[in-house]
């Protein structure tokens, strides 16, 4: 019994279901780092900082493994070198010996991307930027942050609070994510309706380019209108034109009263009006507006992300909306929330059934983890083929009910294969993620939703990439959002800064 | 006494409100005190006692005849009164103190509520507060009240049976190394625990965010009807005046300080380093 069981367990590992990720890895010439590569990055770094399979590291490569990986599990790199450099100085010498003997190299935040552009395609070395954690400055009168590349998100944010504080962006992995790797991903997340996108409020970068030389454009100034606006260019460059080591930001004062509040909406074509209500009479203070379908919502209280509304109160919603106030004066918000939830519930045809509206600090974080929790769900109900996609908020149930519908005439929609299509998103901007969960990555499964999707998304004129990138995973449908004008010269800027190829390979251009 | 109405329960709940949990605490630089400019609501000890009352309800269904929650406290306490409403209550008594008046203490607060309940024309049948308040820790009014009126008192109560007709209760309470079973005629004084003896040592902030699933309950959200509802739901001012009681603190707070704080760690490169940096805190090799 015990001999066929552990046979079976052999031979499932020594057989794994290799899933051909569709398009085929790109090309590039690079070098593969060996050990006289390992010797001279043992000059410039400590050897606590290296973790090399090579010697004289010789690290186990398990040790390496969590670098190879993305957060899905869905992309694995072979690197046999992982650096955490501590200062810029570090990383500007590690590139330059990479540029000078042509090796691939992956710049890393909190590894938390959703695209697959954070590990590496083959072999080339990973520059993790963890150990480089430190604030450089802040200015409490003028809100201006400069902190190091690797300091994580939601540590500047508590860095932040007692200075009365909140960093102008916030997303689900806050507590991995990196604000380098917030700025190389142009993140977006649950604050970008009220403080709007990086572009706006990233006001300089530190950036070592792919030949080693430190750009220092780590300017505290909010306005500088003197020449092209090179910063720019790097903030959604995701890894591909230089390492982000250094970061000013503009954050903005915390409110002193924020409110949250569930709402239970019998049909999704009720989610369209009530934004236009909520806008029209919270106006300045409402600060989110997230929308969470049935199905998302469900998974995301069996998988006990936040704590679940009462069942009376889910009892016939097709979807619901999360609908955040922040502001100066407790009173006036209050007032304001209050006058909205008495005019939604007393109306004759009213837009939502009921809804819930947190009564403490612990209930305000409770609802929200609902919304923040559905990607970890998803990713714990199976494999998740996400895209997060711009299009009209009209039609976002209608992409979700349209790729179901196509599914099942593919004959995957079934256990086994896949379990739920579900849509959640940001209203405010018109992005909806669009998830597909699945038992198993499969390319039956690939192959039904590619180019399905992004066709589906050309239809609406959206974009196929609201706000996670390109990464590894869409290169090949960049075109459905960029034209080949504006893609021929992303490339010509690509090699102007990197032009033996070096910075990220692979990644963003098809 | 009353023939009929015997059979029907009147429940009270006193609650308090303190300082969120999730809020960090900053002692005042005059160390009498902690800042008090922050987010306040329901102690999460008399949430659990709310829920615990109109869950009694539910099951009970018309055998509780009422349910009032009460609070000895500042104007602001009403908001507090008002969640109480929004979860199920049906009406509040406000025992209100100016902003500027010292915080009450057990004692004044159990003599503000026996006045409280000697003033019920209804009767109390079945009083349930909170084992504590996370803000001053003292957790002695429950027990206080029960000496007060001399009624039977169970405390730390993790699980709660009223039968209405026999006018008793069995409450399971949770005690070192395991549960305690107890009965007692109503009226009764029951104190609501979180249930999580082994963890005693943490601290309550850290107890509440993890053992949401070992409570008594798990205090329901407050529903948008129920919140406009509660806002027409009676609520009576009272002062301590008018219930004859003097709340003048007898207790004098010396000092309030903050734990000593963390100190980071520090990297070292090597195993020498780190066995020079042991020797140099004085650590040093058992000799075997
Ligand atoms: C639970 C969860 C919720 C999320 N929610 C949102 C959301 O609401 N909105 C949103 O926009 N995204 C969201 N994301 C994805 C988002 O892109 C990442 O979480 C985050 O912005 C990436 O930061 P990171 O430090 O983890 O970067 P990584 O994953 O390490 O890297 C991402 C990309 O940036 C590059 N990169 C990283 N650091 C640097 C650097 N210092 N210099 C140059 N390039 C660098 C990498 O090469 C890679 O291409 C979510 C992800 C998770 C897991």
């Amino acid at each position: 019994m015990l001999s066929r069981h552990l046979a079976r367990r052999i031979a499932s590992r020594s057989t794994p279901r290799v899933v051909r990720l569709s398009h085929s890895l790109p090309d590039f010439q690079l070098n593969s780092v060996n050990e006289q590569d390992v010797e001279h990055f043992s000059k410039i770094l400590p050897k606590t900082s290296i973790l090399s399979t090579l010697a004289p590291i010789s690290t186990e490569s398990s040790e390496l493994e969590p670098y190879n990986t993305d957060w899905m599990n869905k992309y694995h790199g072979k690197s046999n070198t992982v650096m955490r450099p501590r200062t810029t100085q570090e990383v500007s010498e590690i590139v330059k010996w990479c540029h000078e003997r042509r090796i691939g190299v992956v710049p890393q935040g909190g590894n938390t991307g959703l695209v697959g552009g954070g590990v590496p395609v083959r072999d080339e070395v990973v520059l993790n930027l963890g150990s480089m954690n430190k604030i450089r400055s802040f200015d409490p009168v003028s809100g201006i942050l400069v902190a190091d590349a690797g300091c994580i998100l939601e540590s500047l944010s508590e860095y932040l609070a007692p200075q009365n504080h909140i960093m102008p962006l916030d997303l689900g992995a806050k507590g991995s994510c990196h604000i380098g790797g917030n700025v190389a991903t142009n993140a977006g997340g649950l604050r970008l309706l009220r403080y709007g996108s990086l572009h706006g409020s990233v006001l300089g970068l530190e950036v070592v380019l792919p030949d080693g030389t430190i750009l220092d454009q780590l300017s505290v100034l909010r306005k500088d209108n003197t020449g092209y606006d090179l910063k720019q260019l790097f903030i959604g460059s995701e890894g591909t034109l230089g390492i982000i080591t250094g970061v000013s930001i503009l954050t903005a004062p915390a409110p002193n009263s924020s409110n949250n509040v569930i709402l239970a909406l019998p049909s999704f074509d009720n989610v369209k009006p009530l934004f236009k209500e909520a806008k029209r009479q919270l106006s300045e203070i409402m600060s989110a507006f997230e929308f969470i379908d049935r199905t998302a919502y469900d998974l995301a209280v069996k998988h006990g992300q936040g704590r679940a509304l009462n069942e009376g109160d889910v009892e016939g919603a097709e979807c619901f909306v999360l609908v955040e106030t922040s502001g100066g004066n407790r009173e006036h918000d209050e007032a304001k929330l209050n006058g909205l939830l008495e005019s939604l519930l007393e109306a004759d045809q009213p837009l939502i059934n009921t809804g819930v509206l947190s009564q403490s600090p612990a209930q305000f974080s409770q609802l929200w983890a609902i919304r923040e929790g559905i990607t970890e769900a998803v990713s714990k109900e199976g494999k998740a083929y996400k895209y997060d996609i711009s299009i009209p908020l009209g039609s976002f149930k209608e992409v979700v009910d349209t790729t179901r519908e196509h599914l099942r005439s593919k004959g995957v929609l079934h256990d086994g294969a896949v379990k739920h299509v579900i849509g959640y998103g940001h209203v405010g901007d018109g992005n909806l993620h669009l998830n597909i969960v699945a038992e198993a990555y499969t390319q039956e499964i690939e192959d039904a939703l590619e180019p399905f999707v992004y066709e589906l998304v050309a239809k609406y004129k959206g974009s196929v990439s609201a706000e996670h990138g390109i990464g590894l995973m869409k290169t090949h449908a960049l075109h459905y959002s960029k034209n080949a004008t504006s893609i021929d010269l992303m490339r010509r800027i690509k090699s102007l800064f990197d032009p033996h190829g070096i910075m990220n390979p692979g990644k963003v251009l098809p | 006494m009353r023939p009929t109405a015997s059979r029907l329960l009147n429940i009270l709940v006193p609650v308090k409100r303190t300082i969120d949990y999730a809020v960090k605490i900053r002692v005042n630089p005059d160390q009498k005190g902690v800042d008090l400019n922050v987010k306040h609501s329901m102690n999460p000890f008399d949430e659990i006692a709310v829920e615990e009352a109109v869950r009694l309800r539910e099951k009970l269904k018309d055998a509780v005849k009422s349910i009032k929650v009460v609070t000895v406290g500042p104007p602001k306490a009403a908001e507090t009164l008002r969640t109480a409403l929004a979860m199920g209550a049906d009406s509040g008594i406000h025992v209100e103190i100016p902003d500027s008046a010292p915080a009450p203490e057990p004692l004044g607060v159990a003599k503000a509520l026996r006045a409280v309940i000697e003033k019920e024309s209804g009767g109390v049948d079945l009083v349930i507060l909170g084992k504590q308040a996370i803000d001053d820790d003292q957790g002695q009014t429950g027990q206080m009240l029960a000496g007060l009126l001399d009624w039977p008192q169970a405390t730390f109560a993790s699980k709660v049976v009223v039968d209405a007709g026999k006018k008793e209760a069995n409450v399971t309470r949770e005690i070192d190394g395991g549960l305690q079973e107890v009965k007692a005629k109503l009226p009764l004084i029951i104190t609501t625990d979180l249930r999580c003896v082994s963890l005693r040592s943490l601290s309550v902030q850290w107890l509440i965010l993890n053992s949401l699933h070992h409570s008594l309950n798990e205090p329901r959200y407050a529903s948008l009807p129920n919140i406009m509802k509660a806002k027409k739901k009676p609520i009576q001012k009272l002062t301590p005046a008018d219930l004859g009681i003097d709340l003048t603190p007898r207790i004098e707070t010396i000092k309030v300080s903050e734990p000593a704080k963390r100190v980071g760690g520090g990297k070292v490169e090597s195993v020498d380093e780190l066995i020079a940096k042991l020797k140099e805190a004085g650590i040093t090799a058992v000799k075997a």
